[in-house]
């Protein structure tokens, strides 16, 4: 009987190896990441490097967190997927809104009216009707029509690990009540909306709803919910069930673009009320890791520690491919799917990938649809031509990939304390010393040795593909650069030893004191490679003789010394919001100092002419008028110099062949929808570069017997071998 | 046995309460509460007033550790340290900083941390101490020599090295294993095979060297001689005296990583993708999510204290001469 029952558990135990072996041995790579019924879904695969820690589009503020967010929720605007300049289009609204200006008495005023006489502004945005939620609990009803899942009882609770163990589920139509909700919960104290500060700034009755609220944020979840419900903003109102009215305080032209992102995306009450109920946060089943929107996809699996999944939401409308686009567009098939109901693919795989060695072998060997590219790889994949521009290697180009570049709507500058004694301040001197540094901080070998050329040398505070840019000759910063032949050039460090000697810094040093110049510099370190650009920096100082103390801290001690204006020069960026010119010049807008206001302007820039313009500028249309006052301020940024401009990024992404329309949109975060891709191609390639190679394993096995034969002969030998 | 492990465990209390303030500390020194409300409200376009908030609805507006305007214990209770500590002594780690559930969290990925670190630990074991005992049965020969270089060689090499070096054979060159990744029930076999081969081989310098060095004291004792005087082949001497009376510093290093398994291993998860405990503390270090960090120091404080305890009870087992007393 005994050898019966353990003759049963050996034939279980072989049973259990060879079910192992067999699915692993299956048509799959052996090296394949993914389950092998995978093998050929209409799927895109991608990576994440870092969890996201918001799913919620009044907390979220993050391009990581946009990957995903903006595949679910959709706000009433959006950016038109091929057309530069970046252009605001319909997502659900039913056309862009066109603002109506009134007076303080109420009266419309004229679109041309001057932004003085404008007391308010509003914006009525239709939606599309028709449009309907994903499923989701939160909207499961039963006969009687009461919801199912908005009065749980632990007993309901029972087996409930994730939002997928809820059987039931529901939809409806996506009404103007759900954007408005929305609006009042950026107000919301306890959502930490971190665009509730300058939305008090701009929407009619925001602040005041927001400190109504104060009470309220005593008070339980389901409590803050139903006060939210019950309670309105004076500017923003709902029509009727397809349209809504936001009132902004004067005339605030950007505010448009604020309706393309995440923040204003509708949030169904519903929701709220469902991951209000107590029991489900214990089983961290909340909104701000559950989406709950009407977009092309919706969150299947929901695992940061390990993957995120997005399903295709079955009541999406099918919103139609764009069939407009740039010059040579159509030629290169990116129209080919023009009028064809998006999206593409039913699912779209990322997996968390922290370190870029692993991540990029496995998008060479075809596991991941398109990849970045990390510094330590990318000789291995993009070479400079003769004509100076980036091309794909060799290598790269036997497997089909394809390199698609573009200019980030961003900046990275190295910022003057505009409040030191020194380096800062509206004197000559510390002009010139400014405009010397300008000349001699090298940024195009900065650019060639910490980025891999992934760069363009800004020459003032907008960047390319931002109105009021400026190319060539007249886009040039005069003061460091010079056009030469057609060409821009660097000026010498000879005229910058001059300004030296005029700001009274000869050789660097003070002809005053005659010590030399010293200045500190305010680095986040964090690693060996920071150790090399700071030595860079030195040395790039040390060209004027000044001495440059690194002064390296952690992020929060940076962040403290540039709060407080202890700091005197520093390197930060900024990425763009949206595609205004007033996004990048507000960063050296007095009113918007960091030391005195808080705001963004790090280096506390303030110039009244400028101030002025900037006051101007920002409710000005794009035109000749606008780009005149834009041209006038950065002439006086340039000249006062509180930057040095730094450079603007370059994103550099590859793409294999079986991926299709795949076009860089550095503004749009909606794009997984027009993805394609051949899962067929993928197949088969995958297979051909994945092949297992054994002969290792025979090397291997062969050389242990080698090593263990002779060992134990070598025992049994002495074991039998006599002591004399 | 049993007065004697409680009163362990009664000593253990001070031990977690300093672990525990200490902890504190050294996070604060370096995170100010409003630091930690920037990082978790954005970058961008954070007001002084929503930091406040923040900081209200997450209990970092009172002192830290003392609170002057109070009167009487209100003074120490009402305070960053006592709200965010005491409850950790019943084991409720409470909400992290972005509001997830964290004994939840931990339940989840201390199985993928498992996963990897007990077919390490079983395989490392019984390898290296084969390999050691075949070391020690040719002392003082060429195998021996050469072994020890060889060893010397595998400890001074980096443990990412053999990670790096471990994907690019098996998994980028041979296309045997996947590079990194991981997944549930019987589709995590394998994404383990690379990460546990890569541990074994990893510790095989050190762990093969110290056991090496416990077998080679225990072979010059008296009992040893004695058994040999009896004519036992060298082989049972190894296997059946020396590998015996060994066991108690090998039961010493052993036992009392046991239950710090459940904490996982930083870089071996990070670059397998392996979703485990290892980089759950980091990540929360890197976000400032100080609810985390205490709960997990405090967790592996405890691990560390039960190891222990476990350590001196297993002499017991191995050693009959050992007796636990209160």
């Amino acid at each position: 009987m005994r050898s019966i029952e353990r003759f049963d558990i050996r034939r279980r135990l072989l049973l259990g190896v060879a079910a192992i072996l067999l699915a692993g041995c299956g048509e799959a790579p052996w090296n394949d990441p993914y389950p092998a019924n995978d093998a050929t879904g209409n799927r895109v695969y991608s990576s994440f490097a870092e969890r996201p820690k918001h799913l919620d589009p009044a907390r979220s503020y993050s391009a990581d967190e946009y990957a995903f967010l903006a595949q679910i929720y959709e706000p009433p605007l959006q950016y038109h997927f091929l057309l530069r300049p970046y252009r605001l289009v319909p997502l659900t609204a039913l056309e862009v809104p066109e603002p109506a200006y009134f007076d303080a008495d109420g009266n419309l005023l004229p679109q041309d009216a001057p932004a003085e006489s404008i007391y308010r502004s509003e914006y009525l945005i239709r939606i599309q009707p028709g449009i309907r939620y994903q499923p989701h609990p939160a909207f499961a009803t039963n006969d009687s029509g009461d919801y199912r899942h908005h009065a749980l009882t632990a007993r309901d609770l029972r087996g409930i690990k994730q939002l997928g163990d809820f059987e039931q589920t529901g939809t409806r139509e996506l009404t103007a009540e759900d954007y408005v909700h929305q609006i009042k919960r950026l107000a919301a104290p306890w959502t930490h909306s971190p665009i509730a500060g300058v939305m008090q700034k701009h929407i009619l009755g925001f602040d005041e709803y927001a400190q109504g609220l104060a009470e309220a944020a005593e008070t339980d979840p389901l409590q803050r919910v139903a006060r939210l419900r019950s309670s309105e903003i004076a500017g923003v109102e709902v029509v009727d069930p397809y349209s809504y009215r936001i009132g902004v305080k004067g005339k605030y032209p950007q505010f448009a673009y604020w309706l393309a992102m995440p923040f204003f995306a509708p949030m169904p009450w519903e929701a709220e009320v469902f991951y209000a109920q107590p029991g489900l946060r214990e089983r961290n089943i909340m909104l701000d890791w559950y989406p709950v929107g009407t977009g092309p996809f919706m969150l299947g699996e929901n695992n940061p520690n390990l993957r995120m999944v997005l399903e295709r939401n079955p009541n999406f409308r099918g919103e139609p491919y764009p069939s407009e686009g740039m010059p040579g567009d159509a030629e290169s098939g990116i129209l080919a799917d023009a009028g064809r109901p998006m999206p593409f693919i039913e699912e779209a795989i990322y997996s968390l990938e922290k370190e870029s060695i692993p991540r990029w072998n496995k998008f060479l060997q075809g596991f991941y649809d398109s990849s970045g590219i990390a510094s330590d790889a990318f000789d291995q994949a993009v070479q400079i031509d003769a004509g100076g521009e980036p091309v794909l290697t060799d290598a790269m180009r036997e497997r089909g990939i394809s390199l698609l570049t573009s200019v980030e709507p961003s900046v990275m500058y190295m910022g003057f304390n505009m409040l030191d004694p020194v380096i800062g301040g509206d004197s000559e001197r510390a002009r010139l010393l400014r405009r010397a540094i300008s000349i001699a901080v090298d940024f195009e070998e900065f650019i060639s040795i910490f980025t891999n050329g992934r760069g363009l040398v800004a020459q003032g505070p907008i960047p390319p593909g931002i109105f009021g840019y400026r190319e060539g000759e007249a886009g040039i910063n005069p003061f460091a650069y010079e056009w030469i032949d057609g060409r821009v050039v660097r000026r010498s460090l000879d005229e910058a030893r001059v300004l030296m000697e005029q700001a009274g810094y000869p050789g660097g040093r003070d002809q005053a004191t005659g010590r030399a110049l010293t200045i500190n510099y305010e680095a986040i370190a964090t690693g060996p490679d920071d150790r090399a650009r700071l030595n860079w920096i030195r040395k790039q100082f040390a060209k004027l003789g000044i001495e440059l103390v690194i002064r390296s801290t952690d992020y929060n001690r940076f962040q403290e010394k540039i709060r407080n204006g202890t700091g005197q020069v520093f390197m930060w960026g900024w990425n763009a919001d949206y595609p205004d010119p007033e996004n990048f010049l507000f960063l050296l807008y007095g009113p918007n100092g960091k030391v005195e206001h808080q705001g963004e302007n790090a280096s506390n820039y303030a110039n009244p002419e400028f101030d002025r313009l900037f006051n101007a500028m920002r409710f000005m249309d794009d035109g000749p008028e606008r780009q005149a006052a834009i041209d006038r301020m950065v002439e006086i940024a340039r000249t006062d110099a509180p930057w040095l401009w730094g450079f603007n990024p370059k994103a550099f992404s590859l793409h294999h062949q079986w991926m299709y329309n795949a076009s860089p949109n550095q503004m749009a975060n909606n794009t997984l929808k027009y993805r394609r891709v051949d899962p067929e191609l993928r197949e088969r390639l995958r297979r051909d570069w994945n092949t297992p190679i054994l002969w290792p394993l025979w090397a291997i096995g062969g050389l242990l017997l080698v090593i263990i034969l002779p060992a134990l002969w070598l025992v049994w030998r002495r074991e039998r071998s006599t002591a004399l | 046995m049993t007065a004697y492990i409680i009163r362990r465990l009664i000593y253990a209390i001070p031990i977690l309460i300093g672990v525990n303030l200490i902890t504190f500390v050294l996070f604060f020194v370096v995170n100010a509460p409003d630091d930690m409300a920037r990082m978790h409200l954005g970058e961008k376009r954070v007001t002084e007033e929503a930091i406040q908030t923040w900081k209200r609805e997450h209990g970092y507006d009172r002192p830290l550790l003392y609170k002057t305007d109070a009167s009487g214990l209100a003074r120490f209770t009402d305070t960053i340290f006592f709200e965010k500590s005491i409850r950790l002594f019943v084991f409720d780690f409470g909400s992290s900083d972005n509001g997830r559930d964290i004994g939840y969290d931990i339940s989840q990925r201390m199985w993928p941390s498992l996963a990897v670190a007990i077919p390490v630990l079983l395989v490392g074991l019984a390898f290296n101490i084969s390999y050691a005992l075949f070391i020690v049965f040719f002392r003082a020969t060429y195998v021996d020599i050469g072994s020890v270089v060889l060893l010397v060689g595998m400890m001074s090499i980096s443990g990412l090295f053999y990670i790096i070096g471990g994907q690019f054979l098996l998994g980028k060159l041979f296309h045997l294993v996947p590079i990194s990744g991981y997944d549930t029930g019987l589709e995590a076999w394998k994404f383990l095979i690379l990460p546990v081969i890569v541990g074994v081989i990893g510790g095989i310098g050190a762990g093969t060297r110290w056991y090496r060095t416990l077998f080679l004291e225990e072979i010059s004792k008296d009992y040893v001689r004695t058994a040999r005087a009896k004519g036992l082949s060298e082989r049972r001497v190894l296997f059946r005296h020396v590998l015996q009376n060994a066991l108690i510093p090998i039961l010493t290093g052993v036992v009392v990583v046991l239950p710090l398994l459940f904490m996982g291993s930083l870089i071996t998860e990070s670059f397998f993708g392996i979703p485990g405990l290892g980089s759950y503390t980091i990540d929360a270090i890197n976000s400032q999510d100080f609810a985390i960090v205490r709960s997990m120091v405090f967790l592996g404080a405890v691990l560390y204290i039960v190891g222990l305890i476990l350590t001196d009870i297993s002499y017991t087992l191995v050693d009959p001469r050992v007796r636990l007393s209160s």
